[in-house]
């Protein structure tokens, strides 16, 4: 029997670092060559999308009331209890809503591509449209990447939307505010710089969800097991991304905005 | 080396008459970290011909096919598909030359998120680039027509049974029109019955699009069935050679223990 070869953990790190900037580079390349696949796009942003927008609508919605029912207290005790409506605007559009919905999306969408291209793998699936003569990752790859880029921005400026709704509907059990003088408020306090940093990184977020889940499923091994461990990994390193990337965007935002 | 594999009563004439090389390997070799797979695999695939691979699991016997495929890159050797060197191909050589082979996998391999029709059109449309809607459901239609599954376009793959799904597999190949088929263990996991039609449907699939096939099986009704020549694989390399027939008459010990149980 031949001796199994140990590679040291660290030049494993590497080599997956290594594959990881390669198949980014086969992502990008595969985007302007050959049909793009309009079809299986629209089909994945609908998936990715539609099929996440209650999970993202309750949990945003939820957040908006936690968030005014634990902000009132504090902010009442220094009779700053108008200033509630821009205290959650700020925190929810500039912060909470992206990375909250990011995370939703990681552990639904993340998990969801790992697992079906993992599977996928298993069954040969990817292996069959390889030697067709097919380019998978023209396929399954670029579309599914690019689906998150679009729908995540998309479900986190519509779940910031739902999650302020949630904080009006909240600020209401007990004060009383005219949804008119609630919203003025919230447009007051929030201005590009609140917005568009907060927009451009969620893109960034979705870009890394996509690509993140794509990789995992690809890279997985020939084995049941393996489909589980592709979606279990997916939804950890994509997580850990959307932390990265949000205090990227965070130093950033405060260099060029905030000074 | 390649003259120490014993070919047994090579001078009988094959079923069908032997004509072009289209897969010309030489002194092949693979290995999976220091577990050599393949020590020196030699095989002359001839247009039109069925060549039957017996060996044990593990052997290297899908191997040797995934490296004539590019999914895999041998380590040594020379491996040339149509008078191409594999190894010295490019991306788009190997798309090119992947168009003229089929390759049927175990389980079959079907996109189980797409019904049988889409299965059937993804080559369509993909990699020949038809756009002409009537000549794909012309394609389809005849394709299916042939491995009789007329009725089961609409169908995904999981309402099908593993003998459909194989059927299905194997026209999804065959639509593309491929000059070589390979075939991993085509009858695995069927029951006796089924693995008889599948294997005489490689037969008709052979005469009616001409292909010339490797077919890996440990299904010995298969290989008497769709063999032209058969070769034994042992510890990396193929050490008998020869007709059905001629391998079932042999003295060699390992190719004996394979044809003992048929009458």
């Amino acid at each position: 029997m031949a001796e199994e070869v140990v590679i040291p953990g660290w030049k494993k790190w590497l080599e997956d670092i290594g594959e990881q900037v390669t198949f980014f580079i086969r992502f990008f390349r595969n985007i302007f060559v050959g049909g793009f696949e309009w079809s299986e796009f629209i089909r994945q942003c609908y998936e990715i999308g539609y099929r996440s927008f209650m999970l993202v609508g309750i949990t945003s919605f939820i957040m908006g009331v936690v968030l005014i029912l634990q902000l009132r207290p504090t902010l009442v005790q220094f009779g700053a209890a108008s200033m509630l409506p821009t205290t959650l605007s700020v925190s929810f559009v500039r912060e909470i809503g992206p990375v909250i919905i990011a995370i939703i999306c990681a552990g639904k969408i993340a998990s969801s591509i790992g697992a079906e291209l993992g599977s996928m793998k298993v069954t040969e699936q990817l292996d069959a449209m390889e030697v067709s003569g097919a380019n998978p990752l023209q396929y399954l790859v670029v579309t599914r990447i690019l689906a998150t880029t679009v729908m995540v921005p998309i479900l986190s400026v519509l779940g910031d939307a739902i999650g302020l709704f949630g904080g009006y509907l909240a600020l209401n059990l007990r004060d009383k505010m005219s949804f008119s003088l609630y919203f003025t408020k919230i447009i007051a306090a929030l201005d590009f710089t609140d917005f568009i940093p907060a927009f451009i990184k969620t893109i960034f977020f979705g870009l890394a969800i996509g690509f993140v889940g794509c990789y995992k499923g690809f890279h997985s091994n020939k084995g049941t097991e393996s489909v589980g461990v592709a979606a279990n990994s997916a939804v950890v390193t994509a997580s850990l991304w959307i932390f990265v990337i949000d205090a990227i965007a965070v130093q950033i935002t405060s260099l060029l905005f905030y000074k | 080396m390649e003259e120490e594999i014993e070919k047994v009563g090579i001078e009988k004439p094959l079923k069908r008459k032997a004509g072009e090389v289209v897969i010309e390997i030489k002194g092949l070799k693979k290995s999976f970290g220091n577990n050599e797979i393949l020590k020196n695999i030699n095989l002359e695939l001839k247009r039109g011909e069925n060549v039957v691979v017996l060996g044990r699991s593990g052997e290297g016997k899908s191997v040797t096919i995934e490296c004539i495929v590019g999914l895999l890159k041998p380590d040594g050797g020379t491996l040339k598909v149509l008078g191409e060197d594999v190894a010295e191909m490019d991306d788009r050589e190997l798309k090119e030359l992947r168009i003229k082979i089929g390759f049927l996998f175990q389980s079959g391999a079907l996109y189980d998120s797409m019904s049988v029709r889409e299965n059937l059109e993804f080559p369509l449309t993909r990699v020949l680039k038809i756009q002409d809607q009537q000549e794909i459901d012309q394609r389809i239609e005849e394709v299916l027509d042939s491995v009789g599954l007329l009725d089961a376009a609409d169908k995904m793959p999981s309402d099908l049974s593993g003998g459909m799904r194989k059927r299905v597999g194997l026209a999804r190949t065959m639509i593309v029109k491929p000059e070589i088929m390979l075939y991993d263990e085509p009858t695995t996991g069927l029951d006796p019955i089924t693995s008889r039609e599948i294997s005489e449907l490689i037969l008709n699939m052979q005469k009616k699009y001409k292909t010339s096939s490797i077919i890996i099986t440990h299904d010995m009704e298969c290989a008497r069935i769709t063999a032209d020549r058969v070769l034994i694989m042992d510890n990396g390399e193929y050490i008998a050679e020869g007709s059905f027939e001629e391998l079932q008459n042999s003295n060699n010990k390992l190719a004996a223990s394979y044809f003992k149980d048929i009458s």
